[in-house]
């Protein structure tokens, strides 16, 4: 038994590392794929005017004068020593910009989540009470509105609207840390937070529908209500627990995707978080900050996967028996 | 309530002709004639009080803060706060002194001794002198360190320092718009005890402003340098905030979190609320259809005579622009600016380009590629649109290749194009601003596709030409060789919007996008 459970465990672990790998050497040929480089990319039409000397001196400054093995491996044997690489533009270590930039996001995918649980669970279910009913039509049309509202547009209009009739705007006073100004730090992720949690609320309140709908009609439900269960613990305790696998799945999958895919909300509400690093880093072609950070977020969606599938066991007694 | 505040077509016009005297006066005051260096003669408005800090919205933050590798805006107009140069623009784009306080230029014209500040120095105390310029000049000439600047001063040949104040630059040949074009910021003056390295970490300049401190992606704050040799900027300090998007910064404008900004988005400018002034100033930098005559049917002067009459400019920039901006011609420069109504064609005339498609063999229509950048800046992709529509009415075929911003640099680079829609940045000097592309010998020669004796002579001669009015005849003369000849397609220049929170006072929108006026803008 032991050995059955050491072997998943290593199984998993070397599929995550596996996946890691993959992710490293993906972005990494991908990224030098884009046409330029950083040459081009900071000094733009002006590249055109560079002396084969300068051009020379450039690629040695900005280590491209190497074979490209040469640089993937010397980059992989950096992240083994924890080395992420040196951003030029910002003269800092990508090590530094990440830390600073990851609990960003996090925060703001917590929130977010939080947000599209509160909502999308309850009219998910509500939407289940009665398929077709009036419930059922807001809680598919609020789906629909969630999943078709492109986010660039309902980030720019809250954040226009506000603006300007309200004078309301806490993103434009320069991004603080939750320990710097907690009451400016949360106003500020206040907005970010709504357009991402009702863009996610939508899938969450599908997912709830349909597996309410499912387990509703399992004969264990049937039996419950025969022997006489009040219906809020029919809903909750019998419905809801037995529904939440795939919730929780999709909830994971949505924190993963928010960890990367926030980028257009983190540039709109001026959000220093790791999107904007990696967009701002695409844009200057700085390869090393692309790829470490790229990968610091492809660990991390594999940590949370880890953790659904741990949460999976919580939940659900037959996946602990198995 | 926002108000929206023109600052077009007059000051671009008016100023024409004094600053075309005043500008070339700069750069030849003879050894005879010795002349002091014009002051600057700009009326600013004087702040109410001193003291305070201004929160400027940008939507990134410097890509570098070593200024002779700077290109980008964001890094240019920081950077033109904390450091100086030999010589400056006014508001008006006169010659003006920078931190040499006159100049004399020999009889030949190559031979220009600077007379420095006295009593200047760098932020970190270090008194500034001679040797510095002559570290600066000569560090930046090495081709190894890549600096942007390098073949600005390329034509400098020696650089002597008689003494702690002087020093003298001498030319291989005379260079009358060198005056002017050493405004730059890539040409900034270092202290001889700094590196790259140095440089690239933190700041060192004779400038108002000294870096206080940077966060990339969200700040760079400049404090006042309290060794400053000019009059000590009102504010105490100056910080850029990074607002990633224009709406943000609007919407930043409006709630009153960021006090200035300039936006290039018209539409998004209009949505700024509150007491807020948006100023509309025009650039030098121009849209225009370049053709590669070293490419495809490019090479045939009739298809090119035959494109330049089949746009409607105006009309263009109606469609794609909203009508914000004015049609021009090759030069931009206020003091040497271009007629369009001088060129051929200088309004649509189809039968025209009918006629010169004939010509050339083609009358039943031609069909040439054109090359767009998608993200590099606003309405590229619908200039592109409405240019294709237009030459589609002449039997001409424009296939646009719409690239992502990296792959158009690429190919611009490289000449890889029959046509590129593009927006150039303009100089107000017209050497400075066009000596790369159409001599011969230009860097850039291979990019604007086009040479021809003609062209070398008339660049040579304004280079050395030292009387205003010669010099201004012989770049009318470059103008019309090159619209004749269809070397290109110049379309419009457009406009930047300046917002200015009413507590702002003394700030001066420049026509090169340059924000030296931070210097003198103070808070009510």
């Amino acid at each position: 038994m032991r050995r059955l459970i050491h072997s998943a465990a290593l199984r998993k672990t070397a599929g995550a590392f596996a996946t890691l790998g993959g992710v490293a050497v993906f972005v990494f040929f991908m990224l030098r794929a884009i046409p330029g480089d950083q040459i081009s990319a900071s000094l733009g039409t002006e590249a055109a005017g560079l002396t084969e000397i300068q051009r020379t001196s450039l690629e040695e400054y900005y280590g491209l004068d190497q074979s490209l093995p040469t640089q993937f491996f010397s980059w992989v044997a950096n992240l083994f020593q924890g080395n992420l690489g040196f951003s030029i533009r910002a003269q800092q270590p990508v090590l530094d910009l990440t830390l600073a930039a990851l609990p960003v996001t996090f925060q703001l995918a917590v929130f977010a989540i939080i947000l599209a649980l509160g909502v999308g669970v309850p009219i998910g279910m509500l939407s289940a009470s009665r398929v077709g009913g009036a419930r059922d039509i807001f809680g598919q049309s609020l789906s629909l509105l969630g999943l078709s509202v492109p986010a660039f547009l309902l980030a720019t209009t809250l954040l226009t609207f506000l603006a300007v009739n309200f004078g309301f705007n806490p993103n434009g006073l320069g991004y603080k840390t939750l320990f710097e100004d907690p009451s400016v730090n949360l106003q500020q992720m206040l907005l970010p937070s709504i357009v991402l949690g009702f863009a996610i609320s939508a899938p969450i309140i599908r997912t709830t529908r349909a597996a309410v709908l499912e387990v509703r009609e399992q004969d264990f439900i049937r039996t419950a209500r025969a022997k006489g269960v009040s219906s809020r613990s029919l809903q909750f305790r019998h419905i809801l627990r037995n529904a939440l696998i795939p919730i929780v799945t999709m909830t994971g999958l949505q924190f993963g995707y928010l960890l990367g895919g926030a980028v257009v909300v983190e540039q709109i509400f001026s959000l220093p978080g790791v999107g904007r690093q990696v967009l701002m880093g695409i844009q200057q072609k700085e390869y090393a900050l692309v790829q470490s950070t790229v990968l610091v977020i492809a660990a991390s969606f594999v940590i949370i996967n880890l953790l659904t599938d741990l949460l999976y066991r919580a939940i659900d007694p037959r996946v602990r028996a198995e | 309530m926002t108000q929206f505040v023109k600052r077009s077509a007059l000051p671009l016009k008016a100023f024409a002709l004094i600053s075309a005297a005043t500008l070339v006066l700069a750069g030849c005051a003879s050894a005879e004639e010795e002349e002091e260096a014009p002051e600057a003669e700009t009326q600013v408005e004087q702040p109410a009080t001193t003291g305070g800090a201004l929160v400027v919205g940008m939507v990134a933050d410097p890509d570098t803060i070593f200024p002779w590798k700077a290109t980008q805006f964001q890094a240019f107009r920081m950077l033109e706060n904390v450091y100086d140069t030999l010589t400056a623009f006014d508001a008006d784009l006169n010659v003006v002194p920078g931190l040499a306080e006159s100049w004399e230029i020999s009889a030949d014209g190559t031979v220009i001794t600077f007379d420095l500040r006295d009593g200047v120095q760098f932020a970190d105390g270090s008194a500034f002198d001679s040797a510095d310029v002559k570290y600066s000049y000569e560090a930046i000439q090495v081709e190894e360190n890549a600096a942007v600047a390098a073949s600005t001063i390329g034509g400098v040949t020696s650089i002597e320092t008689p003494d702690a104040d002087t020093v003298v630059l001498n030319l291989a040949t005379a260079d009358v718009g060198l005056l002017a074009n050493l405004t730059t910021v890539n040409l900034a003056i270092v202290s001889s005890d700094d590196t790259e390295e140095t440089l690239s970490t933190g700041t060192n300049g004779t400038g108002p402003f000294l870096m206080e401190s940077r966060t990339a992606g969200q700040n760079v704050v400049l404090a006042r340098n309290p060794n400053y040799w000019g009059d000590p900027p009102p504010l105490d300090t100056l910080e850029f905030r990074v607002l990633p998007d224009e709406a943000a910064i609007a919407a930043a404008m409006s709630a009153g979190n960021v006090q200035l900004a300039v936006l290039s988005d018209p539409i998004t400018a209009q949505t700024i609320s509150g007491d807020v002034t948006v100023a509309t100033t025009p650039q030098l930098s121009y849209h225009a259809l370049m053709l590669n005559a070293r490419n495809g049917s490019m090479g045939d002067k009739n298809i090119r005579l035959a494109i330049q009459c089949a746009i409607d400019r105006q009309s263009v920039l109606d469609t794609a622009l909203l009508g914000e901006g004015e049609v021009t011609g090759p030069i931009t420069s206020p003091a040497y600016l271009s007629d369009p109504s001088a060129r051929p064609c200088p309004v649509r005339d189809l039968d025209k380009a009918a006629e010169y498609l004939a010509a050339s063999g083609n009358a039943d229509g031609v069909e040439i590629d054109a090359i767009v950048a998608q993200g590099l800046y606003a309405g590229a992709v619908e200039i592109a649109q409405a240019v294709a529509a237009q030459l589609a009415e002449a039997n001409i075929t424009l296939n646009l290749e719409v690239l992502e911003g990296g792959t158009y640099i690429d190919r611009w680079i490289a000449g890889d194009f029959e046509t590129a829609i593009a927006l150039n940045g303009g100089r107000p000097d017209p050497d400075g601003m066009y000596g790369r592309y159409f001599p011969s010998t230009g860097n850039l020669n291979q990019v604007s596709g086009y040479s021809s004796d003609t062209m070398d002579q008339l660049f040579a001669d304004g280079k050395v030409e030292s009387d205003p009015a010669k010099r201004k005849a012989i770049y009318a003369a470059v103008s019309e060789e090159l619209e004749s000849n269809a070397v290109w397609v110049w379309m419009f220049s457009g406009y930047t919007y300046t917002a200015i929170s009413d507590s702002v006072t003394g700030f001066v929108p420049m026509t090169t996008g340059s924000w030296q006026y931070l210097r003198t803008t103070g808070l009510k």
